[in-house]
């Protein structure tokens, strides 16, 4: 029953623009960038460089996203970012996420 | 025969002319950080213009700068821990050192000769001699809990002092530096949950640390460490309804004005008005957003005010006496920070996602110059030498 080999949850992502894609790039690296560096390394809050998320399983990330964690600095995005555009730019994080420019 | 001796001789003396710049001092002159590009532009506030770009400083996603007491030198403390020397003279690098992993803002001794750097990674301070940039002291930030712990909030204060918050471990430590590779701690421990920044006001007597995970701010009187550290403005927390926050309020920023402090309240759409001295609140004004940074003008008449996204495209100035919000503006997408030249007469913006400096006259709101930026984020003017705290 229980899946022996992990596979990532493919957002369904067909959707998405390459314009709201390039907001979306542009939102992570600049605004999430405020806590977790622009360059995603790391700064109040933790690094989100692929070697750091590698065993993090995609569906808790994509919760993160949407309602935050409690307790903590990180607020909910969900009134700014749907759920599959969470799980892009999850997949992307995990991947290597795209320069801005 | 005479001519071509002479020829090399003016050569020489055309090449020590050029060489030579003409004289000129650096008051009013400042750095902005181009956050996406490892950049600087230094800048002009007599002619509003830029007079050169320096290139190499690694990333500034989130930068700061203290100024060498001469006002020739910017040290700029960057993200990935760079510590850069800049010569805004001779628009060149003059050192620049990678001093840690990460790292959050930095501060000059008030004799000018020692840099100190505020690290998340690995949590701690280290002082460096400000003229070659040499370490001089390591202080790691090792809590009472036994953590290492992120370092924010690193101020000068009077009395060859520097003082500092611990954000995991929730501590204020003022480091005596009159023995500067020996610094003598005095650290306050259960000052609250999570300081995220702290600041000091302009007389150089109370620390404020502002507490993300509980109501209020730190405070520390530095002309009385056995009092400790207490508790004021419990109202400036997040009791209540609790606003998710999308950018931690600056406090640097908080402005202070003499006898009044306006501070953005965390996660709500005000600011506080409080006294300086009793650090009681006053007034509570209605914002556009979530206050970043408040910066008082320097008559302290008014104070501007930029947001937290997704409100970054909107400033506000709020006028002290009657307490009210009396403009608003939108520069444009992402506005990040604001200076004051020295005597106020210019207030300048860096707005992100246009790629400018706008510079407007704080007395009319028009709009009086505008600058090409890449990302800019902090703008710096010289004038920050000589103000305790920065």
């Amino acid at each position: 029953m229980i899946a022996t080999t992990s596979t990532p949850i493919q957002a369904d992502t067909s959707h998405l623009s390459q314009e709201r894609k390039h907001e979306l790039i542009r939102l992570v690296r600049q605004d999430c960038g405020s806590c977790h560096g622009m360059k995603l390394t790391g700064g109040l809050g933790p690094a989100l460089t692929p070697q750091a998320l590698k065993d993090k399983p995609a569906a808790a990330l994509i919760s993160t996203i949407l309602q935050g964690r409690p307790g903590t600095p990180m607020p909910p995005w969900n009134n700014f970012i749907s759920e599959s555009e969470a799980g892009w730019i999850v997949d992307s994080l995990q991947t290597g996420f795209p320069d801005a420019r | 025969m005479r001519a071509s001796l002479l020829a090399p001789l003016l050569a020489l003396s055309m090449l020590a002319g050029c060489a030579t710049p003409a004289l000129r001092g650096t008051g009013d002159l400042g750095v902005v950080i181009e956050r996406a590009t490892g950049s600087v532009q230094i800048l002009d506030t007599t002619h509003r213009s830029s007079l050169a770009k320096v290139e190499g400083l690694g990333d500034l996603s989130h930068a700061s700068i203290s100024y060498a007491r001469d006002e020739r030198y910017a040290y700029v403390f960057g993200r990935d821990g760079g510590l850069t020397k800049v010569d805004i003279l001779r628009q060149r690098i003059e050192r620049r050192i990678i001093q840690g992993g990460n790292s959050i803002g930095g501060a000059i001794s008030p004799d000018g000769t020692l840099v100190a750097v505020a690290n998340y990674e690995p949590g701690g301070v280290k002082v460096f001699d400000a003229n070659d940039l040499s370490l001089v002291a390591d202080i790691p930030a090792v809590g009472a809990n036994g953590k290492r712990s992120k370092v924010v909030g690193l101020v000068d204060a009077p009395g060859h002092r520097f003082v500092f918050s611990l954000y995991d471990a929730g501590e204020i430590w003022v480091a005596d530096m009159h023995d500067p590779k020996q610094p003598v701690l005095h650290k306050f421990v259960d000052i609250g949950e999570e300081p995220y920044d702290g600041m000091i006001t302009s007389d150089g007597r109370y620390y404020a640390a502002g507490l993300f995970g509980e109501d209020g701010v730190a405070l520390l009187d530095l002309w009385n460490l056995d009092a400790g550290v207490k508790r004021a403005l419990v109202e400036f927390g997040r009791h209540g309804e609790k606003l998710p926050v999308y950018k931690m309020p600056h406090l640097e920023g908080w402005a202070a004005t003499g006898n009044q402090v306006v501070l953005p309240a965390v996660g709500q759409h005000e600011v506080i008005i409080a006294d300086q001295n009793t650090w009681k609140e006053i007034a509570r004004i209605p914002v556009a957003g979530q206050a970043v940074f408040a910066v008082a003008r320097p008559d302290g008449r008014q104070v501007w005010i930029n947001f937290a996204f997704p409100d970054n495209d909107t400033v506000q100035v709020l006028d002290l006496p009657s307490r009210s919000i009396v403009k608003t503006l939108k520069p444009g997408k992402g506005v990040l920070h604001l200076e004051f030249s020295p005597r106020g007469e210019q207030v300048w913006l860096s707005v992100r996602d246009e790629n400018r400096i706008e510079i407007y006259d704080p007395d009319s709101f028009a709009r009086i110059g505008t600058l090409p930026a890449e990302s800019p984020s902090g703008i710096f003017f010289t004038s920050r030498a000589h103000r305790i705290g920065l």
